[in-house]
């Protein structure tokens, strides 16, 4: 009986898709998935709204060839959800393709199941560069730069500053651990030397021993790769042993609760992160006022505009060749200094946006500024032992 | 090795010996009366820490000198956990008494993600590390890769003298007679008039105003709590304890100090790096309760605590 029941709703549905799509435009499904509960949920909801945003406006351009539906599941940012809703989404035949994911765990934990299936996705949030890079599968893309990106910037930065000698510490996570790597390699092709490599427990309360060994050592930077706990640690630290260093940090101690923790000490503190502020984006205003106009509940947050951008990559590529995954994923390949709102893109051959953008952070009078807004940049303020 | 760099490794040693030297001691005053491990010790520095800050946020505003503010969080801090102290002694390990050793360890362990979890929780953003104000003088004299603060020696002589304190009131006052007595047995004490319940709970809070004294050094020598430390310090504290030897306060002083020596030599000598000082020195501990399972001083001295 039941069984009867769906047969004929779903006879019911097809035939009202049918009739509708004969009306109107042809219907087209494409996937979102991000956190919309938990720890991170306000990040999932911007994105949400951001790409949700970016189907409005598609689906209300009279030159748009397809009526878009939008498919929301939400990861809760753990892998093991995460699977099941990529698989439920990659399953559904009719999903031509996605933009998922805001948490690396859980990018990294999906990527073959969208494989399997054939989905074509953009990664529009996570960090990990093995999303992309561990394995070559045609049908991962991302759009947001990784931790490689993020420390070729920073090395760069503190070289061309006239910072020789480094001191690195890093937790020992798989986060501080691809610091650690991707900080030590950058920073080596420009010439920059490491004295000394710690690395420590994400939980450590006492950094006094690796900071007097440190303090042998001299360098000019020490270099941190982990979270905000053991960042405010490890800076009041080196004020307690009166170490005279420049403290660069990474995305993870970009946080009010690093400032806090701190108070003064914390003045002149680096720190990098993927994405920029959405008013510095390129067309970070445009998009904005869009997404005002639609009177969402919270804002887009750091990688809404992210979002909006690998939505729109899907929808172009579906105007041009058709709802087809397998085409869209050709074309997706091809996508090579593409105009978007968070600038030029171009896909690799391991689909990674290769036109990165990092934001490099400093802490100026308690607050993180942008570094070519600070007074650190125009050389009114100085950096510890900044010649 | 530079001599400056060595005096600095002794120096942060010391420092952090004498905070873990200060928890292994309430442990093994514990232990000493009752028989009973307390696992919420180390939340109960925690609180203490909390206590401290949250009387300097109070009183801050309400302009006070930094000396008066100081001994004001030190009175709030070391009195609220002796009464902390007291009641979980009288209503969660007394109580206990008749039932097997573990209930109580399993109930005090309970205890103390009670406490951490409520801190989390119920302090404003507990979450997140918390600044602890410096309020001792950050004078500091520079040798060569020595920098030695005029804090960190004021707190290190202040620990010294809380020690020395307990130890005298534990062997040369009354109360201290019957704290050992009650420790070595309690019928025969009892029977000598000695109230008990009494000896317990003044035990409880000693240990616990000591954890008090811990915590506030802990805030003022890394100028940062955060909800999670006495989880740490509690499992190194009582890791001190054993080593040296539970029930006896020499040897929990002595725990203490071995246990920081082994963390700075882990991280001086090991050649990769300090992620492995904490499997160092804690697989140090084992070799050592494995060679001398009563603990190091046990053997020597008659009487316990």
């Amino acid at each position: 009986m039941f069984k009867l029941l769906k047969t004929g709703a779903a006879m019911l549905l097809a035939f009202l898709c049918l009739h509708s799509a004969a009306a109107a435009k042809e219907k087209v499904k494409v996937g979102f998935i991000g956190p919309l509960t938990g720890g991170v949920s306000v990040n999932g909801l911007g994105g949400r709204n951001s790409a949700d945003l970016a189907v409005r406006l598609r689906n209300s351009d009279p030159k748009a060839k397809y009526q878009y539906e939008l498919l929301v599941l939400d990861d809760e940012c753990k892998p093991n959800v995460a699977v099941q809703v990529a698989t439920k989404m990659a399953a559904e035949r009719d999903v031509i393709a996605a933009a998922t994911h805001y948490c690396s765990s859980t990018a990294i934990a999906t990527v073959d199941v969208y494989h399997k299936f054939g989905l074509p996705v953009v990664v529009w949030g996570a960090v990990l560069p093995d999303i992309t890079y561990r394995n070559k599968y045609p049908e991962i893309h991302r759009v947001n730069g990784t931790m490689i990106n993020q420390n070729e910037t920073n090395a760069e930065l503190l070289t061309k500053l006239g910072y020789k000698t480094f001191a690195v510490i890093h937790d020992t996570t798989d986060y501080g651990k691809g610091h650690n790597q991707y900080f030590s390699e950058a920073l080596a092709k420009r010439g920059g030397k490491i004295l000394g490599t710690f690395g420590v427990g994400a939980d450590q309360q006492d950094f006094t021993a690796e900071l007097t060994q440190i303090k042998a050592l001299n360098p000019e930077v020490i270099y941190f790769g982990g979270l905000t706990p053991i960042g405010v640690r490890i800076r009041a630290q080196m004020d307690k042993l009166g170490i005279k260093a420049v403290f660069d940090g990474t995305s993870g101690i970009v946080s009010d609760a690093f400032i806090q923790g701190l108070g003064p000490l914390a003045e002149g503190s680096l720190a990098f992160r993927e994405g920029a502020p959405t008013d510095k984006l390129p067309g970070g205003k445009y998009f904005m006022e869009k997404y005002a106009a639609q009177k969402y509940d919270g804002a887009p947050e750091a990688y809404g505009a992210f979002a909006y951008a690998a939505m729109e990559l899907i929808l172009d590529s579906i105007e041009k060749v058709g709802p087809d995954r397998k085409k869209v994923i050709d074309d997706l390949a091809k996508v090579k200094d593409r105009d978007s709102i968070i600038g030029r893109i171009t896909f690799d051959d391991h689909g990674q946006n290769t036109v990165s953008l990092i934001t490099k952070y400093v802490v100026q009078d308690g607050k993180w500024v942008v570094w070519e807004d600070s007074e650190y940049a125009t050389g009114k303020r100085k950096l510890p032992r900044q010649k | 090795m530079d001599i400056g760099l060595l005096a600095q490794h002794i120096m942060n040693g010391l420092m952090v010996g004498m905070m873990y030297a200060l928890v292994a001691v309430g442990f093994t005053l514990f232990f000493g009366v009752l028989d009973i491990i307390q696992f919420a010790h180390g939340d109960v520095l925690t609180v203490g820490a909390f206590a401290a800050l949250m009387t300097f946020a109070g009183l801050h505003a309400a302009g006070l000198g930094s000396g008066l503010l100081l001994a004001s969080m030190l009175i709030v801090a070391v009195f609220a956990m002796a009464i902390l102290g007291m009641l979980i002694g009288r209503y969660l390990v007394l109580p206990l008494r008749a039932a097997p050793a573990l209930n109580t360890l399993l109930i005090t362990l309970m205890l103390g993600t009670v406490l951490r979890e409520s801190v989390r929780l119920f302090y404003p953003q507990g979450a997140n590390p918390k600044p602890f104000p410096a309020l001792l003088p950050s004078n500091s004299i520079s040798l060569g890769n020595f920098n030695l603060r005029l804090d960190n020696a004021i707190m290190l002589t202040a620990g010294v003298l809380v020690v020395a304190a307990v130890e005298l009131l534990l062997n040369r006052t009354k109360l201290g007679l019957a704290i050992r007595a009650v420790a070595q047995d309690e019928e025969t004490a009892r029977t000598m008039g000695i109230n008990f319940k009494a000896i317990v709970l003044v035990a409880f809070a000693i240990g616990s105003a000591l954890a008090a004294i811990a915590g506030m050094m802990n805030g003022f020598y890394y100028n940062e709590i955060n909800f999670g430390m006495g989880l740490y310090l509690g499992v190194v504290g009582f890791a001190a304890a054993i080593i040296g030897g539970l029930g006896s306060i020499y040897g929990a002083i002595l725990g203490g100090f071995l246990f920081a020596a082994l963390q700075t030599i882990g991280t001086v000598i090991l050649p990769f790096g300090s992620a492995y000082k904490d499997v160092f020195a804690f697989a140090v501990v084992i070799i050592f309760m494995a060679w001398r399972p009563t603990g190091l001083l046990r053997e020597k001295i008659s009487e316990r605590v």
